[in-house]
């Protein structure tokens, strides 16, 4: 099954016309501003549109249609009330700049929202505005810049990251002008402290560290690494794409660090919309308070408005146009008030139930876990070094077969350090039924490496598409249709 | 249990199982002294009635004003179809489309996506989106000091005319790569920036000139005479459009004798609601030669297995996933949901439609800068072509002017005094598509009620 481009759909003089402004005499322009000839935008009725993205959207794997244990990325449970109600008509209509006084209400979820993080996360200060996970590390690590610049230290522009790392965080660190330094995993999955040891010095900025980590196993001496790094002058950064394996259980506050960003997308449940959009909420403790970015959101009595450059002088600025997603923070804002105090540990409780439970049944039926001492975390690790070598079949071909059975593969390939990984992330809105379906299908997939290899290298073989020449896309790009080429 | 499925005899199956007691015996690898204590901030769980109704109350105290407020966001008509499209769940909870095969739809809305805004800025290939219009910018700027290999200043020459907050938030992103943002004056007759005030760059090293076309007054530029002027000094092109006004304005590609090199810009007016800010998508398109320097991602057309056509994200050793420290952006998760809002309204508006909807823009706005300085002390700051936005002048202050039409149910516009100083108390008003002119009477009628009443804080 396949669709057409909807160019291929478009007749000259067909169009939606009900959507179509009422015409008038237009005021015309001089000529020298206007385009030469009309975009190259499609011409078709409504239903075809309608059909066309409809059919479009029917060749996806989502949550709502498939197990989706997509490792690092928590692919739960979008409540669909938090999309009806961020999308109440008053939500929608409301200008970005329009008067605070016609804003008390929306103001009212952000003040609140900013408040519920900081009490998750055990910071003292909150901002809503980084639109991704991105940019919340840029953020973090900007507000780490600005510290250190302002004490005078002008030499701390080295950002330290473990091997696991998000690739994003080293990117962010370029961003930010900073130079990288990475330090290894012990065998068990720990940040090495000898190697952080003789890591740092007078150069080091701060470390970035995702806890649990996308080993998938707690940072069990997170104190120790702390007190290494910030004994150095350096600050440290939690990567809150993990942070489900923890809510309401640990507060990267109380593991000392200074600057944290979280995913609403993961771990609040907001939608990830096909690659956003998304959330990266910044939180800060007392050191980095002067440098969030702006605007934040201030409550005077029971009147709120929004903090900005004249509140807080020091700030690194701003990130967005406005305010960032705000239609994502009232999504995140309502999955909070939902969840309610108790539900925040019940997310981390039940996550790391999940992923202990296919842990568990996976090893059972023969997979090997990465770190086979350790307790999972919210995901964890199986790695297929066994199967590539004596089988000669990878991770990417059981990745690619999981598609024919129905289930969304995991991660592949990352953390970069484990050799043909699985990274697993079932999260804690999957049912036990549909974790033994999956392991059903991985030792089927198995037995299927064992006895005929070539259904995994071959596969998928019920999707819309067969396996794609990647390198073909790469070397003819073909990144947007011509009308000749019809 | 809110989204938890697990029943009592699950958790004890699944528990015996992995073999420990209890589900909190998971969590012994976290040391104890760091387990934290109830959530006292956090309040009590609400069923979806409860929060369904608190949120139905905080929705409707914001009311429903009627706007005429723009400065980078801008209210259209969004065929209905959009967001019906656009919450199914195949697309809204979908990831990254990492494993094409079972992202066929994603990709191809992205590849269609593509096709649309390459063809409306003029230029070659477009990415799949970015975070906003003004991150958009910040990006476009560190992806031409990658791209002019012969330019060693990182120097880009920003108008004033350039949206102000744009320029802020170009700054707090790209100045840590010690990018040089220098401004440049505008005409004050004509509220657009003149080749004259280039003439003292000439024979300097400028990586980029920042054009932004309609500009923040809503003035219309010269695009062509200052993107010869930048070629002919060594300089790339950024334009900064408005993807309503390429209905009938002058496309980046078409710019002078060359064209742009860079367009960027706000993808908001393509269907996506203004809900206090976002989320919107920022766009950006590049010729040919420097789509390995374009940031964020990027899907090609290609064939599987079997030959036929299907759709995969490509060029990824820009990404940060490939290379990390070296990658052209941070950036990961996007607005892809935008993206698609996008998309499909610019299928449904078609290229006709589009049309339309900049010029009733523009009719519009003349009809309410007719209107509304025909009333004593309110005057019009330039003279030039506009779009849809204009700057008025006023004979007193206009925080307390908007707030007294807030009062009356009208956003009149966007204060400018605290951006533009030297422009007195002046007012940037908008007036799209969906602007009749019985909304423009109302807003000229209110606004001259309130200009009626004597100074209560003249000017000297």
């Amino acid at each position: 099954m396949t669709e057409k481009l909807i160019f291929e759909y478009s007749q000259p003089g067909r169009g939606a016309a009900v959507q179509h402004p009422a015409t008038h005499d237009a005021h015309a322009l001089p000529a020298k501003f206007l385009r030469r000839g009309p975009p190259l935008l499609p011409e078709v009725s409504e239903l075809q549109a309608v059909r066309h993205f409809t059919r479009l959207s029917q060749l996806n794997f989502s949550i709502d249609t498939q197990f989706y244990p997509l490792g690092s990325c928590t692919m739960k449970y979008n409540p669909r009330a938090c999309n009806q109600y961020a999308m109440l008509p008053g939500f929608l209509a409301r200008h970005p700049l329009a008067s605070q006084s016609h804003g008390q209400g929306f103001l009212a979820c952000m003040y609140e929202l900013q408040e519920m993080l900081k009490e998750v996360t055990g910071m003292r200060g909150v901002s809503l505005t980084p639109m991704a996970g991105a940019q919340g590390e840029f953020a973090g690590v900007a507000m780490i810049r600005a510290y250190h610049r302002t004490r005078g230290d002008h030499e701390r522009t080295e950002i330290i990251v473990p091997d696991a790392a998000h690739g994003t965080n080293p990117a962010t660190a370029s961003m930010c002008g900073c130079t990288v330094k990475e330090v290894p995993s012990t065998p068990d999955g720990d940040v090495d402290l000898d190697a952080l040891r003789a890591t740092v010095g007078p150069r080091t900025a701060g470390i970035m560290l995702t806890n649990p980590s996308t080993l998938g196993v707690f940072e069990r001496r997170i104190m120790e690494v702390g007190r290494i790094v910030h004994e150095a002058g350096g600050l440290l950064y939690y990567d809150g794409a993990n942070l489900n394996a923890i809510l309401g259980k640990v507060r990267p506050g109380d593991m000392g660090f200074d600057v944290i960003h979280m995913n609403l997308h993961k771990t609040f449940s907001t939608p990830h919309g096909g690659g956003g959009p998304g959330s990266g909420a910044v939180g800060v403790g007392d050191r980095l308070l002067p440098f969030l970015p702006i605007p934040i959101v201030g409550k005077e009595g029971e009147r709120y408005r929004w903090l900005a450059e004249r509140d807080l002088p020091q700030s690194i600025g701003r990130l967005s146009g406005f305010m960032g997603n705000a239609g994502v923070l009232l999504r995140a804002y309502i999955y909070m008030r939902m969840l309610g105090r108790d539900g925040m540990a019940r997310v981390a409780e039940y996550a790391t139930l999940n992923a202990n439970y296919l842990l568990h049944r996976l090893t059972q039926a023969g997979f090997d876990a990465a770190y086979p001492g350790r307790r999972a975390s919210h995901e964890f690790i199986v790695t297929l070094k066994r199967q590539a070598r004596t089988l000669n079949v990878t991770a990417m071909d059981f990745a690619k077969r999981l598609l024919d059975y129905g289930c969304h593969a995991p991660t592949t390939y990352f953390p970069l350090l484990v050799p043909e990984c699985l990274l697993i992330e079932p999260t804690e809105t999957e049912a036990k039924e549909d974790l033994d379906r999956f392991v059903e299908a991985m030792v089927s997939i198995q037995r299927e490496a064992e006895t005929a290899p070539a259904t995994l290298k071959g596969a998928p073989h019920t999707l819309p598409v067969r396996r794609l020449d990647d390198l073909r896309a790469n070397k003819h790009l073909d990144l947007a249709w011509k009308p000749q080429a019809a | 249990m809110p989204f938890i499925p697990h029943t009592e005899a699950d958790v004890r199956a699944m528990l015996d199982a992995i073999g420990v007691g209890h589900i909190d015996d998971l969590f012994e690898e976290i040391p104890a002294q760091l387990r934290a204590g109830p959530l006292a901030g956090i309040p009590a769980a609400l069923n979806e009635m409860e929060i369904g109704r608190l949120m139905e109350e905080r929705a409707a105290r914001d009311g429903r004003s009627l706007c005429f407020i723009g400065a980078g966001a801008y209210e259209h008509h969004i065929p209905s179809a959009v967001w019906a499209i656009v919450t199914r769940g195949e697309l809204y909870s979908a990831y990254t489309p990492y494993q094409a095969e079972a992202s066929q739809g994603t990709l191809q809305m992205i590849y269609e996506y593509q096709t649309m805004m390459a063809s409306l800025t003029g230029l070659e290939v477009s990415n799949a989106s970015l975070y906003d219009g003004a991150s958009a910018l910040a990006e476009a700027a560190l992806m031409a000091v990658r791209a002019h290999r012969r330019s060693r200043s990182a120097r880009i020459l920003v108008p004033r005319t350039v949206n102000p907050t744009y320029a802020k938030v170009a700054r707090a992103i790209a100045g840590n790569q010690n990018l040089v943002f220098e401004d440049l004056p505008y005409c004050t007759d004509g509220g657009h920036t003149i080749v004259e005030s280039l003439r003292r760059f000439e024979g300097e090293d400028i990586t980029a000139l920042v054009i932004q076309q309609p500009n923040f007054f809503g003035t219309l530029e010269d695009v062509d005479e200052l993107t010869d002027w930048a070629h002919a000094h060594g300089a790339l092109v950024i334009a900064v459009v408005n993807p309503s006004a390429l209905g009938i304005l002058k496309a980046p590609g078409e710019w002078g004798a060359r064209g742009a090199d860079i367009a960027c810009g706000e993808g908001q007016p393509l269907g996506v609601p203004l809900s206090s800010g976002g989320p919107y998508f920022g766009f950006m398109a590049t010729r040919m030669e420097f789509v390995r320097q374009m940031p964020g991602r990027i899907v090609g057309r290609t064939v599987d297995l079997e030959g036929r056509t299907g759709f995969t994200l490509t060029l990824q050793a820009r990404e940060q996933h490939i290379r990390r420290g070296k990658a052209t952006s941070n950036i990961c998760t996007n607005q892809g949901l935008l993206m698609m809002a996008g998309t499909i309204y610019l299928s449904l508006i078609g290229p006709k439609g589009l049309a339309e909807v900049a010029s009733a823009c523009v009719t519009h706005t003349h009809a309410l800068v007719a209107a509304l300085s025909s009333i004593a002390g309110v005057s019009v700051a330039f003279d030039r072509p506009r779009f849809h936005e204009a700057v008025l002048q006023l004979d007193r202050p206009v925080g307390p002017v908007l707030d007294a039409l807030a009062a009356r149910g009208i956003e009149g516009g966007f204060d400018l005094s605290e951006h533009y100083p030297e422009l007195g108390p002046a007012l940037l008003v908008c007036a799209t598509e969906t602007k009749t002119q019985a909304d423009i009477d109302a807003y000229a009628w209110a606004l001259g009620e309130i200009l009626q009443a004597p100074h209560p804080d003249p000017l000297p």
